[in-house]
């Protein structure tokens, strides 16, 4: 079915999965999501799949703990004060090598912070989200279209390198409606041998644990794991390169403030301001290899997020100090719009020496 | 000829045996040290074991085999 | 010809238990394997281990296993559950674990009613962590953070658990039994295994309470635990059948619930609902 449909970003992302194979949703309200567990409580059941509204963030992600030893592809969606509760267990999903998928759609915060969109999860994501040495595969829609797309790719993502796989999406884009390819229902799955089904006598019995008292054992699964990032972040970095060619000021945005970039991209090219755009799609794996690259021949990097600082760390790190890294922000839910975008953007063009323009 | 057979890879001699054998012929060895450092539980005669598992059914580690 | 009357069950690995000398996680192990072995069902069995001194679980029996983090093993069997449906699946919790940082999750996998079965070890303190104070130790018990005794008017008064979760129609059977005599060892067999009858005909939700010892954080030896636990714990947490809806007429969980309501909008008073030695 090649036919467009007109959908909001949090039901789109919830068919996607349905289609990904997930038959299985644990999930509790919290704004700006609801309208995915919603969707899917009305939606799994006809696709003779499991919906259940738990009695809290912590049990959801338990839950898909449990169906994903099973061998199942499980889901369970929140935002940030939510995803904050699921850390232990995704580190024990991340210990236990289970592959799962976890959609955080941003809203303000600390705290209870605010309903509105924010990127303040970044570092939660790509660093903090449970206590141990593991890393999440995290993609970053910035269009309904991605929501489905990213979403379906992340449970192959998570079932061939056993790990869990988050959406970081926002509020923005999970409340706005756009039109949508909705992907072909998969229909094969990778076989998994270790999963806990009952042994019924024919094989040793599977146990699924992230339990290892002996330091040197626990140092091996540690070892083996990052072995498998190391492939991942060899053979898995995504970005999206708009204008980067010739660019002396890289704009770096992922999610909804890419959008915004863009718009501000396009209106400093109207003034001669030679701007471009990388858009991480992976953050992690962070795209650095097209950073690295973009900063051996442009002259400033600028990063656009909604939040107090977070990617540009990443940035920061990449470019080892070769050009400039500045940042561009807003917070508590507020989007940032073109015109201070682009205000940013005239701002390092002025001082970088003989000036972009 | 009801017989009990501990052994000495699980049993820890913790006596929950020797407490509920109601003929009172288990004991545990003190001359016999186990791999891991307990006293074993001990037949003391064979003659008054009945077969009744009670030992067996108390034991927390599964160390006991009943004949009967 | 002598024959042999009693070993060790098939359902149980080869593996040494972990536990104290004398302590009763060993005995209820054995009874679970035995269930297992006897009902033909350890190889769609998946078992769930929790934190605490049980953690090891996962080494002892023979079916599949699955370790969950503090707390969350109704929530994991949930999703085991609900993954496979056609599969037995237990839960194996101490009383931190389920009564304390577990409790939400084991008050709502027993109001859904799923078709669960937990074994709860009621031993009065949190063992693994070297002793401190549980929500089931008594009044006046010392333990390493309750070093005075338990006061109620700072840490409050233990919890009852299956006289609570009797009260929710998810419930299919609440039994508490006691594993200090071999005779309350047989009872004790007799109730888990109902309980997971309960769970292969799909009647509800299953809880036996195990009232048991923890010999080195009580400070006493194996023998006198079991009588400490006679002498204080018996009379606090009494054994019985806390709920039962085969027993009260009804195929399952759904079938009580609704008589239950309609009962209630009727008007009448609710049958008692009390424990029965």
């Amino acid at each position: 079915m090649t036919e467009k449909v007109l959908m909001k970003g949090n039901e789109a992302l919830a068919e996607a999965a349905i289609r990904a194979g997930c038959r299985f949703f644990f999930g509790y309200p919290i704004t700006p999501q609801t309208e995915l567990a919603a969707y899917m409580s009305k939606r799994m059941g006809k696709a003779g799949g499991v919906y259940l509204q738990a009695e809290s963030e912590i049990a959801a992600i338990n839950m898909v703990y449990g169906a994903s030893a099973a061998g199942k592809r499980a889901m369970t969606s929140s935002s940030s004060p939510g995803i904050s509760l699921k850390g232990e267990g995704i580190s024990y999903m991340a210990g236990a090598d289970l592959p799962g998928v976890i959609i955080n759609v941003q809203r303000g915060g600390p705290g209870l912070g605010g309903i509105q969109p924010s990127q303040s999860d970044y570092f939660q994501a790509t660093r903090a989200t449970g206590h141990g040495d593991f890393h999440l595969i995290v993609l970053a829609p910035s269009t309904v279209q991605e929501m489905t797309d990213y979403v379906y790719r992340a449970f192959d993502l998570a079932d061939e390198y056993r790990m869990p796989v988050m959406i970081l999406a926002d509020g923005m884009l999970g409340q706005m409606m756009e039109p949508v390819v909705l992907p072909e229902p998969k229909a094969e799955f990778p076989a998994k041998p270790w999963a806990v089904t009952g042994h019924r006598g024919e094989r040793p019995h599977n146990i699924v644990n992230s339990l290892y008292l002996a330091p040197e054992r626990l140092e091996e699964t540690n070892i083996e794991r990052f072995e498998r990032y190391a492939r991942i972040k060899a053979t898995e970095q995504l970005a999206e390169e708009y204008l980067v060619d010739d660019a002396d000021i890289v704009v770096v945005a992922f999610g909804a403030s890419s959008r915004i970039a863009r718009s501000a991209i396009n209106k400093a090219r109207e003034q001669g301001i030679k701007a471009g755009l990388i858009r991480p799609i992976t953050l992690w794996p962070f795209p650095a290899d097209v950073i690295s690259a973009a900063a051996d021949r442009a002259r400033a990097i600028l990063t656009v997020e909604m939040n107090m600082g977070q990617m540009v760390d990443d940035v920061r790190l990449v470019v080892q100090g070769r050009i400039p890294v500045e940042f561009f922000g807003r917070a508590g839910g507020i989007i940032p719009t073109p015109a201070e975008t682009l205000a940013a953007i005239e701002r390092i063009a002025a001082s970088l020496e003989g000036g972009a323009r | 000829m009801p017989r009990i057979i501990v052994d000495g890879r699980y049993c820890k001699g913790c006596g929950l045996c020797v407490e509920v054998c109601p003929s009172t012929c288990i004991v545990l060895d003190p001359d016999t040290i186990t791999d891991k450092g307990y006293h074993p539980a001990m037949l003391t005669d064979e003659s008054l074991c009945t077969g009744c598992a009670n030992c067996a059914v108390m034991c927390p580690d599964v160390a006991i085999t009943v004949e009967r | 010809m002598s024959k042999v009357v009693f070993e060790r069950p098939d359902a149980l690995t080869d593996a040494q238990f972990s536990y104290c000398p004398g302590c009763t996680h060993g005995i209820v192990h054995r009874l679970v394997a035995e269930t297992l072995d006897e009902l033909g069902i350890e190889g769609t069995t998946v078992g769930i281990a929790p934190v605490g001194c049980s953690v090891l679980a996962y080494e002892f029996f023979g079916c599949d296993m699955v370790q969950a983090a503090h707390g969350r093993a109704p929530a994991v069997a949930t999703g085991l559950k609900r993954a496979l449906p056609d599969n037995i699946v237990f839960a194996y919790q101490g009383d931190g674990d389920l009564a304390s940082i577990g409790m939400a999750e084991t008050v709502h996998a027993a109001t859904r009613g799923e078709r669960i079965t937990i074994i709860f070890i009621n031993n009065a303190i949190y063992g693994m962590t070297g002793g401190q104070l549980a929500p089931t130790s008594l009044p006046n018990q010392v333990t390493q953070t309750s070093p005075f005794g338990r006061n109620v008017d700072n840490d409050g008064f233990p919890i009852r658990v299956v006289e609570m979760l009797s009260t929710l129609d998810g419930v299919a059977l609440a039994q508490r039994v006691t594993v200090d005599t071999p005779k309350n060892v047989r009872a004790a067999k007799r109730a888990i295994k109902k309980a997971f009858e309960y769970q292969i005909d799909g009647v509800g939700y299953t809880i036996i309470e195990v009232v048991s010892t923890c010999p080195t954080n009580w400070g006493l030896s194996p023998v006198d635990a079991l009588q400490w636990m006679r002498d204080n714990m018996l009379p606090y947490y009494p054994l019985g059948v806390y709920k039962d809806v085969k027993a009260d007429g009804f195929a399952n969980v759904a079938e009580a619930a609704a008589a239950r309501a309609a009962a209630l909008a009727a008007g009448n008073a609710p049958a008692s609902e009390g424990g029965e030695a």
